[in-house]
């Protein structure tokens, strides 16, 4: 600690290169936040997944449907203890069509308890379980539409048509779910399959996807081989996954979000290195006969090293704890605005965490090769250059 | 040489210190001995590029000899790691430079505290110190400016308050009166002969100035690497 007054003072030597690079180390931590947060929005459902959880699609492509037969099917396997499926229901909120959410049609039952993730009040089970065209809803839509429960909820969708070949589906609002965790998706709408069932045109009797659930999460992908060899030359084969590659495969429809984010990262990250590097070795540079002067009141290599590294790592600590407070301050900012398209975007604990990490090796990196130079400084050839 | 020299406090024995510049050999100090007593203050003498400043350097243990041995208090301090040469030079050595060689984004007084960073005093046990060290030098209305507000004789002394905060064994001035006017100088010669006579320093001052070697209890002449009593002609 009683060093800290020397180590301030020589970071405020040069007051505008030192602001420069602290802006510079700043900006690339609040593009860290914003890229963490990014890909938590794009990504994050992959790390809610349940380990003991498959689900299963038709072999050819999400959008082939199933038939609703193979649930009794895939409940006899040994291994599985569980299984309920979702339908892509592709609805519109009618007042608000371009506000996308999902809805789906599942067996409500089966469904909730296939996902103890999602919390219903028990009175609002009880309700779903007693309303044919009764739906539930996620905390963060119902919110964003002023849901509330007993409102009827009007669903236009381009894909299912009723029976009078209106488009125009229409539901009890019974109950909305919070999530358990902070990024559980408290977005979507379901409602009860057997109504959407009775009530559609066509594809009766055919279901989306199953989600299984396996009795041991290390036997998950035998049990995927089980299931698909199963329906294995049927007219509807199948291809069974844990969520987490499910989830993920949704999201490389985009990319592959973690290798861009780290990409980008890493070019930032790299730059800000040779930056902060350059600022210290000049810093170092600047001040060899000062340095020759420490060592000769005895001030050891070893003391002369650590000065210098501290120096450095207090200015990417400051310059890191700077960035991460802004993209703290920001993120959720920005995640409000985005909340209709990117419900998760938010800056995980984990990644600040590690972005606090980052600062630090940051700070150790750009410091060693100029602290090396300094402890190997000869005093009497350092005080030459006073 | 006086009789006190016999215990020296310094002893120079036998020290050659050759650098090397490309393949050339250059024999700075040849077969060189000094004995400074304890309380003496030695004026060192000798024209540019005679290896006053290397001989400091040997002394105050900032450079080893190639040959020979120095020993300060009967200690080798050629012979000592660098770890434990840093450490020694914190406890025994004050250094008082030509150019003053203040750290200039310190005030005075923390200029002055830097050696007392390596003790384990308390913050108030080194701001006595330093406060003590500015009273000797005469400077503690200055105690808060930093150097660039000071003139070239109140660095100095900040200097020299720098050097002696640490009560050490030897103080070793490399020129400190070759950067100052004739009146800051003798500012500077007054204060060092009243460290030697009133605080019994040992002092050696490396200088070119007859006027300042005057002040000195003993003087010695370095030319082409060897010491002689009397001014080389």
């Amino acid at each position: 600690m009683k060093f800290l007054d020397l180590i301030w003072a020589n970071l405020k030597r040069k007051k505008l290169r030192t602001g420069l690079t602290l802006l510079s180390i700043a900006v690339a931590f609040v593009l860290f936040g914003f890229l963490s947060a990014t890909k938590q929005a794009l990504v994050g459902g992959v790390s809610l997944s349940g380990a003991n959880r498959l689900v299963v699609r038709h072999k050819v492509s999400l959008i082939q449907l199933l038939p609703a037969s193979y649930k009794e099917r895939m409940e006899r396997l040994p291994g599985v203890s569980a299984a309920t499926h979702q339908t892509w229901f592709g609805g519109r909120f009618q007042r608000e069509p371009k506000a996308f959410f999902m809805q789906c049609p599942v067996e409500p039952e089966g469904f909730l308890d296939m996902h103890p993730e999602m919390i219903l009040a028990p009175e609002q089970k009880k309700a779903w379980l007693q309303t044919r065209t009764g739906a539930i809803v996620g905390r963060m839509t119902a919110e964003r539409f002023h849901w509330k429960i007993g409102d009827k909820v009007p669903i236009f969708t381009p894909i299912w048509r009723k029976a009078d070949d209106s488009q125009n589906w229409e539901f009890d609002l019974v109950g909305i779910y919070d999530g358990k965790e902070k990024n559980t998706d408290t977005m979507s709408l379901f409602f009860r399959y057997d109504y959407f069932d009775e009530a559609r045109r066509g594809g009766k009797g055919q279901v989306g996807w199953y989600t299984i659930r396996v009795k041991d999460p290390a036997q998950a992908a035998e049990i995927a081989k089980q299931v698909d060899s199963e329906f294995e030359n049927s007219d509807a084969e199948t291809k069974a996954e844990p969520e987490a590659a499910f989830i993920q495969g949704w999201a490389k429809q985009i990319g592959n979000i973690a290798l861009i984010t780290a990409s980008i990262l890493g070019a930032v990250f790299f730059t800000i290195l040779l930056v902060t590097g350059n600022t210290m070795s000049q810093a170092v540079r600047e001040r060899t006969g000062e340095l020759g002067v420490l060592k000769a009141i005895g001030f050891t290599n070893r003391q002369v090293l650590s000065l210098v590294m501290a120096e450095s790592c207090v200015l990417a600590l400051i310059g890191g704890a700077l960035g991460l407070g802004i993209a703290c301050v920001l993120v959720p900012a920005v995640g409000k605005v985005l909340s209709n398209m990117l419900p998760m975007f938010f800056f995980p604990v984990r990644d600040l965490l590690i972005g606090a990490a980052i600062c630090f090796l940051l700070g150790l990196a750009t410091g060693i090769f100029p602290a090396l130079a300094a402890m190997r400084l000869r005093v009497a050839d350092a005080l030459r250059r006073m | 040489m006086n009789a006190e020299v016999n215990h020296a406090l310094v002893n120079v024995d036998g020290v050659e210190k050759v650098f090397h510049r490309g393949s050339e050999d250059i024999h700075v100090l040849k077969d060189l001995h000094l004995k400074v007593a304890a309380g003496e203050f030695l004026a060192l003498m000798g024209p540019s590029g005679s290896g006053k400043s290397t001989l400091l350097n040997l002394i105050g243990g900032l450079d080893r000899p190639t040959r020979g041995s120095v020993s300060i208090s009967g200690e080798r301090v050629d012979q000592l790691s660098e770890h434990r040469l840093a450490a020694w030079r914190a406890r025994h050595i004050g250094f008082v430079f030509q150019l003053y060689n203040l750290l200039p984004v310190l005030t005075a007084e923390r200029n002055v505290e830097l050696p007392l960073l390596l003790t384990h005093l308390s913050r108030a046990q080194r701001k006595k110190h330093v406060e003590t060290a500015l009273v000797v030098v005469g400077l503690t209305h200055r105690a808060k400016h930093y150097p660039r507000t000071l003139s070239g004789g109140e660095q100095q002394r900040v200097g020299i308050a720098r050097g002696i905060v640490t009560d050490p064994t030897l103080l070793l001035c490399d020129e400190p009166t070759g950067d100052l006017d004739r009146k800051s100088g003798d500012e500077i010669l007054d204060l060092l002969q009243a460290l030697n006579r009133e605080h019994k320093k040992t002092i050696i001052m490396v200088t070119h100035d007859p006027h300042a070697s005057a002040r000195a209890s003993r003087t010695v002449y370095l030319d082409k690497g060897q010491l002689s009593d009397q001014p080389v002609k």
